[in-house]
């Protein structure tokens, strides 16, 4: 539950989901990371500690460069991925439904 | 509130339950998978080419707000009206390996059917990767949006 809770917190912080974002895309230095925002490094570098610490970043050295890549798999809230993907279906069925509810009238 | 569209992904397996049911008889639900515009319409896409039997293929492609197309194919192994379609899914130019996925229909009665599909990946980190794809671009969106209200602010 400590974990969970600590999940929920880093991804309330827009900077923060944007950080995911952009480290979701593609493994980035932290370098990297601060250049896409206004913020002060220093800044930055917080909210990648943050990241770290709850298990959404995992670091990678790579030669004397540190890489940060978006690692979800050792969150035990898998539930929290699921229920966008769930929506997603969700929202396609419902429109399935819609579709062809209408579709009989005619 | 109720969960009409339920999905299950058991920790370590390579492999997604999507199980929903409808307000609708089987045969019109089946319906919504044969007819291309119908496709087209609920999946929110473009359908390149739809060949609903054996050995068949179809091709969907989509455009995200930024104009950028994505296609999607892949090949019908089985296909029995109101019963199953199995066929494979690949998202084209993604780096995600093809899928295979079996699909199933039934009557639960007069007027309600349901659908029961299963996706099956190549290894637990791909299924795992595919699952986080609407969370990572449910945060990209909320970044695109507070690049927009940043912008705005600068114009300001």
């Amino acid at each position: 539950m400590e974990l969970r809770r600590d999940v929920f917190q880093a991804i309330a912080d827009p900077t923060r989901r944007a950080i995911i974002a952009l480290v979701a895309a593609n493994a980035m230095t932290p370098g990297a990371i601060a250049g896409n925002f206004d913020s002060s490094r220093q800044t930055i570098s917080k909210h990648i500690q943050i990241l770290t610490e709850c298990e959404l970043l995992r670091q990678d050295q790579q030669g004397r460069e540190i890489y940060y890549h978006f690692n979800p798999s050792k969150l035990k809230t898998i539930a929290d991925f699921i229920e966008p993907f769930r929506e997603l279906w969700d929202d396609r069925f419902n429109k399935l439904e819609a579709i062809m509810k209408n579709q009989r009238k005619f | 509130m109720e969960r009409k569209t339920q999905v299950h992904a058991e920790d370590g397996k390579q492999e997604i339950f999507i199980t929903r049911e409808f307000d609708l008889p089987l045969d019109v639900l089946f319906k919504a998978y044969m007819e291309p515009e119908i496709v087209e319409q609920w999946m929110g896409t473009k359908v390149l080419k739809l060949e609903n039997h054996p050995h068949g293929s179809y091709q969907f492609e989509t455009t995200d707000p930024k104009g950028n197309k994505h296609r999607f194919n892949g090949t019908i192994h089985e296909f029995v009206p109101e019963v199953k379609i199995t066929r494979t899914f690949e998202m084209e130019n993604s780096g995600f390996p093809v899928q295979l996925e079996f699909l199933e229909f039934a009557s639960i009665s007069e007027g309600k059917s349901q659908l029961r599909m299963q996706m099956v990946f190549k290894s637990v980190a791909d299924r795992d990767r595919m699952l986080q794809l609407p969370f990572a671009q449910g945060i990209s969106m909320a970044h695109d949006r507070l690049q927009e209200a940043v912008q705005k602010l600068h114009n300001q």
